[in-house]
């Protein structure tokens, strides 16, 4: 990605605690650090794949992001609005530029609307000029772009499969031409077949439509197939960010290291041969993280060091920043 | 939706034929009868009475003869009313408790749906512990004791409303207040429950990611959801609250057809207590269609074929 061009998202020291175990009115509540400074940029066009383990923040950075969780510190710049300066109408309005897709793509829609309700509300409040006829134009366009038969209109959520929702959700996001969309999990409940399709999809929709992409998912294999860079999540700080084939092929971070050796490979040749490294025992609680290094607790190599200082967050040449005292 | 209804017209036919068979041999076998007083009436006055009203004949000669005249939709005499047809006293009565009891439950459902609604957004605020505690209030105080403090307190210190009788309006506003008021507090409750559920959903989720208003969010994609268990629980209340109240009724002084319950089945009044009970099967019946028309209309999932 090119530097001169202006970052469509902007996240800076992006933190948010979420209060939990309040034990009576007058205890001080404990905080839960769901994320704590993430910074990023997000160029037009591109996609961000974001990835970690269950519990590292993934889901809570992508709500953080929209404004859909209270962010307890930093900021996210959109278009240059700083979306936390914003009022609630005016934050709502700009929902028009950045939309979100669900994990589960049924229970993501509201199963007493049909389709054609589902895809055109969007629409129905963010161009208000828009005749009946026009929406229900662009609702069947929309539906022929994702590969959904026109003749489902009428037809309610629950009498479609898994895959066909995710297309509905999909439709209903990219109707009104978002500048970001953000995937949270958009594939990891649909069979792996159907994930290849779907991911193909968002990947033409890019291309069509130029949208900024932000792809979580705790699955490393689909997330390398769609994004142009990836971050790397532990307990909720940012651990590795580089682009897709220099984190592949060079991972300096042990947990990066670990993710990608977890990803199965289908030659059992190969398999055999490839040292896998596992990672012992559970990812730390985010309500007491460790000293120092997020990760000390699991990593083979850690040291007196990463208990004592937490390790920066620095480039080590393209592009490629890791958040490690002794990285590979 | 036609074939619905026809289909359930001709299923409560059964349904009917138990409860009335059923009612019709149970309050016979009741101890006493309904010619039965303090001074015992002369042998030949008691033969007499049974022939007339066909008491002497056996059991199924009688509910032969029962069954024929609800086909004809004549549900006999009142034994204890001597002037008047069981239909005619339900149709003087049903009126009058119909018109109390619909809006009544109309009011509730108004006001106990904008409460629940308003309790959810507000969730463990002190607005939802208000609401709910008056709901629990609202629940819990039968209407034994209501009614009679709302006449005391409006009706005899304040005098703003009369405290009983029935003419016009002035006259309604008491029972109606003392109707609605548990209402209100129940389908507060249930609306509350619900409608937390439906907030906390994923598709709730969507529709703020999508940028809707919050009062779009709210009528179109939570409300209709939310209300599945109210609807369920004022098919039966409507038909429960609009058939009549007894101790609403006897306490205001309203001639409406409550009464004919306890009164019937004390009585003996073997026609008006089968009349009450066939009447009042009918519109249970016809309020759980109405309900389930609902349902097909609330929920797309519920498909009548």
């Amino acid at each position: 990605m090119s530097s001169h061009l202006n970052p469509l998202l902007h996240v800076e020291n992006l933190s948010v605690d979420f209060e939990v175990g309040r034990k009576s009115l007058f205890s001080k509540p404990k905080l839960l650090h769901a994320i704590t400074d993430v910074s990023f940029n997000l160029m037009p066009g591109e996609t961000l794949g974001i990835v970690g383990e269950s519990g590292c923040g993934k889901s809570t950075l992508g709500r953080a992001i929209l404004n859909l969780v209270k962010i307890s510190g930093g900021k996210v710049v959109l278009d240059g609005v700083d979306l936390g300066a914003l009022s609630e109408t005016e934050l709502r309005k700009s929902r028009k530029d950045m939309q979100m897709i669900f994990q589960d793509p049924l229970a993501s829609l509201n199963p007493r609307l049909n389709i054609k309700q589902i895809i055109s509300e969007p629409l129905e409040i963010f161009f208000k000029e828009l005749s009946k006829a026009d929406i229900e134009k662009r609702v069947l366009e929309m539906m022929d772009v994702v590969g959904l038969s026109r003749s489902y209109i009428n037809r309610y959520p629950h009498e479609f499969s898994g895959g066909q929702c995710q297309r509905i959700g999909i439709a209903r996001a990219m109707i009104v031409r978002p500048k970001l969309l953000i995937c949270d999990e958009a594939v990891s409940a649909l069979d792996v077949s159907i994930q290849a399709q779907i991911v193909n999809l968002l990947m033409d929709l890019q291309k069509e439509f130029k949208t900024s992409i932000i792809f979580i998912s705790h699955n490393l294999s689909v997330v390398r197939h769609i994004s142009h860079r990836i971050l790397v999540l532990y307990l909720g700080r940012m651990a590795e960010l580089a682009e897709f084939s220099e984190l592949y092929n060079h991972a300096h971070h042990p947990y990066t290291r670990a993710l990608i050796s977890a990803v199965p490979t289908p030659d059992p040749k190969i398999s055999k041969e490839k040292k896998s490294t596992i990672l012992m025992g559970d990812i730390p609680s985010p309500i007491n993280p460790p000293s120092g290094c997020p990760f000390r607790t699991r990593c083979p190599k850690a040291q007196d060091l990463c208990a004592q200082v937490r390790p920066e967050f620095k480039d080590h040449g393209s592009n490629h920043f890791v958040a490690c005292h002794f990285p590979d | 939706m036609l074939r619905l209804i026809l289909n359930r017209i001709l299923g409560a036919i059964p349904t009917l034929f138990v409860i009335i068979g059923i009612s019709f041999f149970m309050i016979r076998m009741a101890p006493g009868g309904p010619f039965d007083q303090e001074r015992q009436l002369p042998e030949e006055i008691i033969a007499n009475l049974n022939k007339v009203y066909h008491l002497d004949e056996p059991l199924y000669q009688q509910f032969g003869r029962y069954l024929w005249g609800i086909l004809q939709g004549d549900f006999g005499p009142s034994f204890q009313y001597k002037d008047h047809t069981v239909s005619e006293l339900i149709f003087q009565g049903f009126p009058v408790s119909l018109k109390i009891g619909g809006i009544a439950i109309v009011l509730a459902a108004i006001i106990g749906i904008f409460l629940g609604t308003i309790a959810a957004l507000r969730q463990n605020t002190r607005v939802d512990y208000l609401i709910m505690g008056f709901s629990m209030t609202g629940i819990t105080i039968p209407s034994f004791v209501m009614a009679p403090l709302l006449s005391l307190v409006i009706g005899v210190y304040l005098r703003l409303l009369p405290v009983g009788g029935w003419g016009d309006l002035k006259h309604m506003v008491l029972p109606i207040i003392a109707l609605t008021l548990p209402q209100i507090a129940y389908i507060a409750r249930l609306t509350r429950g619900s409608m937390i559920e439906v907030l906390r959903s994923n598709y709730i989720r969507t529709a703020k990611a999508k940028g809707l208003p919050e009062r779009v969010i709210l009528a179109r994609h939570a409300l209709r959801g939310a209300l599945l268990p109210v609807v369920s629980y004022l098919g039966p209340a409507t038909a429960g609250i609009i058939t009549g109240s007894v101790v609403i009724e006897k306490i205001f002084g309203i001639p409406g057809i409550g009464r004919f319950f306890v009164l019937g089945a004390l009585n003996r009044d073997y026609t008006l207590v089968m009349g009450v009970v066939v009447f009042y099967g009918i519109i249970i019946i016809l309020f759980n269609l109405i309900v389930d028309i609902l349902y097909g209309i609330l929920d797309p999932k519920v498909r009548y074929e």
